[in-house]
């Protein structure tokens, strides 16, 4: 892809942004990086194209707001006239509301590279703002869904189709508990043992917390090494907006894609139940305010959609900024990035 | 007190835990399967030099450290105090043996060393990172060998040996590097 004529000879900035060291007008990403994101981006918007997906634009700036326990939105006021109150309105975390409403609307299969924003994420491999590929296929069912995220995993890095492997046993290759069925004591006394660095003031009892630590210090960096690797079927408690599948245990149909440890991807297959939506919404706003941050808006155009009907469809989003970094061969998101959050 | 929230962590920052200063070396943000946001640090204890792993939940707080460096000069030892004195402000700091450690081998009455304060208590200090001492004893040298590879021990002005080539001659003045306690060269001080 960089050995494009033209692109090797603009292939150096006139001042070079590399360093930190640069004044922040500079970017930091080289012209080379850029270049191979533009590349990259063609080569994806054809991937869909070619299968028949219709690209869509949805606003960025809406009135509703995913209900999550851990994402943070950025949010702001439009005015009304004189006299009367503005509107609250959020920046996207993601574009699934609208998304959706597309499906309940007739679309079958729908891409959209967009905008995103969350707050207090920020890091080596996060930015405030990035880009997410996000994409819905009506009919899908998970086999499907985790099959089509591989096929563009394959055609975008080429690194050979994504391994599966379930959370379950993912967790228990690596942590050598089960996840679905092991009392929360367990997991707490096992982060005890080994003697990993535990945030303080995190609560006994609180499950997902625990899993999640175990995850991220035991079970990610083994992730996606040396091929892509695919995790389905989460614990039920993080469905998030999937289905809960009614197995023994019950476990959530959500999946996520994993490369060299880093997360790009993560599916749904959807949840359609709009009266299951609203008692989720529910519960998350009572965590969230036991969490100490403000209850969200549980009400949302989403919700009226759904039980007008949404037809059975996956899911799926995906970090493109990390994709375009692991392709290249970085390793912060900033050396592909014109002007990540420092410099914006 | 000033603190700092998890959005302010960062590489350098001074922070206390526990009532003692440390230094972030590492800050990293982390958010594993979609859970809570973590910011994963790597501290330095900057009292016992141990290095401490922990991990904050976003919006948490730590209390800034008011830690700061003076250069000061070394006056005098009593027993076991060592006294130095900030020739700006005539300021004198006694630290005890502890403290001192292993830099009592370099210190010389009028050299300018960095002390490390916390709270306005010395913690810690750091000769410069080259000295030039007097040697006062050592066997003789071998003459015409001036191979560096064989060494010998050598009694410094300040007390401490230190292993020098076996040219080296009593009377000479030798360089030292204060960071590894090795012979550097001979000075012409």
């Amino acid at each position: 892809m960089s050995g494009d004529a033209e692109g090797l000879q603009r292939s150096v900035w006139k001042c070079p942004g590399e360093a930190s060291s640069q004044p922040d007008y500079l970017p930091s990403a080289t012209l080379a990086a850029l270049w191979f994101r533009a590349e990259l981006l063609k080569r994806l918007r054809a991937f869909f194209d070619e299968r028949g997906f219709l690209e869509v634009d949805t606003p960025i700036l809406s009135a509703d707001t995913v209900v999550d326990r851990h994402l943070a939105a950025f949010s702001t006021e439009l005015p009304c006239g004189p006299g009367r109150p503005p509107r609250r309105l959020w920046l996207q975390t993601s574009p699934e509301f609208p998304m959706k409403r597309l499906l309940a609307a007739g679309a079958e299969a729908i891409y959209q590279v967009a905008h995103v924003f969350r707050r207090d994420e920020i890091g080596p491999l996060h930015n405030p703002e990035f880009t997410m590929v996000e994409w819905y296929r009506a009919g899908d069912g998970p086999e499907q869904g985790m099959q089509f995220l591989s096929d563009l995993c394959e055609a975008m890095l080429d690194r050979g189709p994504a391994e599966r492997v379930s959370y379950r046993e993912a967790f228990a290759r690596h942590v050598g508990l089960d996840p679905l069925t092991v009392p929360t004591e367990a997991l707490v006394a096992r982060c005890r043992a080994l003697r990993l660095a535990v945030p303080p003031g995190s609560a006994e009892d609180d499950r997902d917390t625990w899993l999640d630590f175990l995850l991220g210090e035991c079970v990610q960096a083994h992730l996606g090494r040396p091929r892509p690797v695919i995790v389905y079927d989460y614990p039920a408690s993080q469905a998030m907006l999937a289905r809960v599948r009614a197995d023994d245990p019950p476990v959530a149909e959500r999946f996520e894609l994993y490369v060299d440890g880093i997360e790009l991807a993560n599916g749904y297959h959807e949840l359609l139940d709009a009266a299951e939506l609203r008692r989720r919404n529910r519960s998350v706003n009572a965590q969230r305010r036991a969490d100490g941050n403000a209850a969200l808006p549980e009400g949302s155009r989403l919700l009226d959609a759904m039980e007008a009907g949404l037809p059975a469809a996956v899911g799926v989003a995906l970090g493109f900024d990390r994709l375009v970094m692991l392709a290249f061969g970085a390793t912060r998101l900033a050396e592909v990035l014109a002007f990540p959050m420092g410099r914006a | 007190m000033a603190s700092y929230n998890t959005s302010e962590f960062r590489k350098g920052l001074k922070v206390q835990i526990d009532g003692d200063p440390y230094l972030m070396l590492e800050c990293n943000f982390v958010k594993p399967g979609k859970g809570q946001a973590l910011y994963k640090c790597r501290l330095r204890n900057l009292v016992r030099n141990t290095v401490l792993d922990r991990t904050w939940k976003s919006g948490d707080s730590l209390e800034a450290a008011d830690v700061e460096e003076v250069e000061a000069q070394y006056l005098y030892r009593q027993a076991d105090t060592f006294v130095f004195m900030d020739t700006n402000t005539y300021e004198q700091y006694e630290l005890d043996k502890d403290l001192v450690d292993d830099a009592w081998k370099y210190l010389k009455e009028g050299m300018m060393c960095s002390i490390m304060l916390f709270n306005n208590q010395p913690i810690g200090m750091t000769p410069p990172n080259h000295v030039v001492l007097k040697v006062e004893y050592c066997e003789p040298g071998a003459k015409g060998n001036t191979a560096t590879n064989v060494t010998k021990p050598a009694e410094v002005e300040t007390g401490a040996t230190i292993e020098c080539p076996s040219f080296v001659n009593i009377g000479d003045m030798i360089r030292v590097d204060t960071r590894t306690g090795e012979y550097i060269e001979r000075a012409r001080e």
